[in-house]
């Protein structure tokens, strides 16, 4: 059971936000990597973006983040406004000379989460780096690393949108279980999420979006 | 309003190449034509300097090619700031066909000033006020090709450049007068390469002309060296292919 | 955007202690670098007395440049930029505020010590007690600009491949005006004159440059990884 600063909420009282994106484009470069994606992620849902290697996956995760403005098309929240998403990305974003529990905190500040000190450690027990916590994050292997960097998603608003890149990746049995878990959680509550992986997820009630079907550009 | 829709409608990259194969063989004639011009009046009618005897006369080429750089600066600036706010390709291919003309141009400025301090000056090189404002303008202009060039993405390069074209811009004129406030306080009377000379009429025309002739030139090369870009930048393009066939043909 | 901007100077004031030899690195150049010139030149005392405060500020200017190259690489490279360009309700708020910080955290990490080592070197060079005071004032005023500029240097040439000597090929000539007043007061208290007009100057580039070169540099991070 996950335990956030944000104590236990009225599930139906506040959901996620509903993303829709209309006949989006997103380039890299020079290059346009996919054009005329919709989507639609309600809340509740989890959505599986499926493709190969190179198809733009990340861009579009990107995108739908914020960091990058899409070639074409629209991106509508519904709220307009609301708990800002989570985007984890490929990297982990973490330095090399922080502490565990020096870098959990820094995320948690940095994206005004306001985890309290408990919040912290419980998400840090959670991921299994409780004896790890005073260990600077050069010292962990790339699995260990992974998990830090996705005690985000213990300490984020519950219904914010979760866009994962890879989370998986790197990852143990035990903590891909784990994160399978989360999510599951989060879908409960009537959070969203939208992930990419190369390894088929083993959740229920996942919706699979083939993004390498769309058509090549002209 | 009619004029701004026959603006915009160059703005394609496709009908600019056009109107720059249409215009350049005049623009390349003008230049020529006002060159010799300028330099004719300037070496044979305007009259010998009482102080400095013919040695002035590279004036003619200094003060335009001085002026030209930091005009081109500027006109780099404008056009990259324009492509960047407005996303038009065009004009961020305008701002980088500018800039090695307008970074020759201060070289010469900087040449012909080594060339009109030598004999007034006795050395080859003065830290005029001027002279070395269009130092630091060179490097400016080589900043910014620099910059350009190391970065692969052309969409990034451009709105690079274009911001690092606005900060110079907004830096020169605070260059300039600290050059100039450095230049004074240290030598108590300033070295200057020698003051113009009072104007007589024809050696204000001689330069008139030789700016002219400068802008006519710098026009015909920068089209020149958009269309390069055009062609670069757009070589997938259908109508491009389609030009081509019928230039060559 | 007070939060982003304490949260990152903090950890990047954490990380600087945690290297403190890299971190020092500059300082170390700041002095190798102003002692070459007597060796070069020569010990005459009057020359060296001359030329002290000239060669004080462009050794501090290049140390200043050195760690430039590593504000935003590190950051971009382990996706931590990317992060703090989401801590905000924009990017571009969010680079702002990631802009100043990085700006302040060079300058206490190496802009600051620099200024404090100068009457050191100042001495070595006989320069008298006033000048050196006024070096360090010019220093303390400088400084801040060289910083404040070198984000902006370092945010352009963000992922660049030759972005270290880029870099330093574009914020040279920026920081000109800078060097002008700074060294210029130093020489103008020396000779007994009044140095205010050149404080001044160096103050109103200070307020100029902290007033826009944030933006700049916010700017120039959007630029570089959208």
């Amino acid at each position: 059971m996950a335990t956030t600063s944000h104590g236990d909420l009225d599930a139906g009282a506040r959901a996620s936000r509903t993303l829709t994106v209309d006949g989006l484009a997103g380039r890299r470069g020079e290059r346009i990597l996919f054009h005329d994606f919709d989507l639609f992620v309600a809340p509740g849902e989890l959505v599986w973006l499926r493709a190969a290697n190179g198809y733009g996956k990340t861009t579009l995760l990107r995108i739908l983040a914020g960091l990058a403005l899409p070639e074409a098309g629209t991106i509508r929240w519904s709220p307009a406004s609301g708990p800002a998403t989570v985007y984890l990305a490929h990297a982990n974003a973490l330095k090399d000379d922080l502490t565990v529990l020096e870098s959990v905190r820094y995320q948690s500040t940095l994206h005004g989460l306001e985890a309290s000190e408990a919040a912290i450690a419980d998400a840090i027990r959670r991921f299994g780096l409780q004896s790890r916590r005073h260990a600077p994050i050069r010292t962990l292997s790339q699995g260990q690393r992974r998990r830090v960097a996705l005690t985000r998603l213990c300490l984020s608003d519950p219904q914010s949108t979760w866009l994962l890149d890879e989370p998986w990746d790197a990852l143990d049995a035990e903590g891909v279980a784990l994160v399978s878990t989360l999510l599951d959680e989060h879908a409960a509550r009537r959070g969203n999420a939208l992930f990419t992986s190369h390894v088929p997820p083993a959740i229920d009630g996942l919706r699979t979006v083939q993004f390498d079907a769309l058509p090549a550009p002209a | 309003m009619p004029s701004s829709i026959r603006f915009f409608h160059f703005a394609s990259p496709a009908r600019f190449y056009a109107l720059a194969t249409r215009w350049s063989p005049a623009l390349w004639v003008l230049a020529a034509v006002l060159a010799a011009a300028a330099l004719y009046i300037g070496f044979f009618v305007a009259p010998t300097d009482a102080t400095q005897g013919d040695a002035y006369r590279i004036i003619f080429i200094h003060v335009p090619a001085a002026w030209m750089s930091m005009v081109l600066y500027l006109a780099m600036a404008l056009w990259a700031a324009i492509g960047w706010a407005l996303n038009a390709r065009l004009a961020s291919m305008f701002a980088r066909a500018i800039a090695p003309t307008g970074a020759m141009f201060t070289f010469l400025a900087l040449w012909t000033g080594a060339l009109w301090g030598r004999p007034t000056w006795g050395t080859w090189w003065v830290w005029d006020a001027r002279l070395t404002s269009e130092l630091i303008l060179l490097f400016l202009y080589l900043g910014y090709l620099a910059l350009v060039d190391a970065i692969d993405d052309t969409r990034r390069a451009d709105r690079a450049g274009a911001l690092l074209a606005v900060v110079g811009s907004v830096n020169v004129p605070i260059i300039y007068f600290s050059v100039k406030w450095w230049n004074t306080l240290h030598q108590g009377a300033s070295i200057t390469l020698s003051s113009a000379p009072t104007m007589a009429q024809s050696m204000l025309i001689a330069m008139l002309l030789m700016t002219l002739a400068f802008w006519a030139y710098a026009f015909a090369v920068v089209f020149k060296r958009t269309q390069a870009i055009v062609a670069e930048r757009e070589r997938h393009a259908q109508w491009l292919t389609t030009t081509r066939k019928l230039e060559t043909a | 955007m007070t939060r982003v901007f304490a949260t990152v100077l903090r950890r990047d004031l954490r990380l600087a202690a945690r290297r403190r030899s890299d971190a020092l690195l500059p300082v170390a150049f700041f002095v190798v670098a102003v002692s070459l010139f007597p060796l070069g030149i020569g010990p005459e005392p009057q020359t060296l007395r001359q030329i002290a405060p000239g060669i004080v500020w462009v050794c501090a200017l290049l140390a200043a440049m050195l760690s430039l190259g590593a504000m935003y690489s590190g950051d971009l490279v382990d996706g931590s930029l990317d992060q703090m360009l989401l801590s905000g309700p924009t990017p571009g708020q969010a680079s702002l505020a990631v802009a100043a910080a990085k700006s302040l955290a060079h300058w206490l990490v190496t802009g600051l010590p620099l200024t404090i080592l100068a009457p050191l070197l100042g001495v070595l060079f006989g320069v008298a007690p006033a000048p050196i005071v006024a070096l360090t004032a010019s220093l303390l005023l400088g400084t801040p600009i060289l910083s404040l500029l070198g984000g902006l240097g370092a945010a352009l040439t963000l992922g660049v491949r030759s972005g270290g000597v880029l870099l330093l090929l574009l914020v040279l000539p920026l920081c000109i005006p800078t060097l002008i007043f700074g060294a210029g007061a130093v020489v103008a208290i020396d000779s007994g004159l009044s140095a205010r007009g050149h404080f001044s100057l160096l103050g109103a580039l200070l307020i100029l440059t902290m007033l826009l070169a944030p933006l700049a540099t916010a700017a120039a991070l959007r630029i570089a990884t959208e």
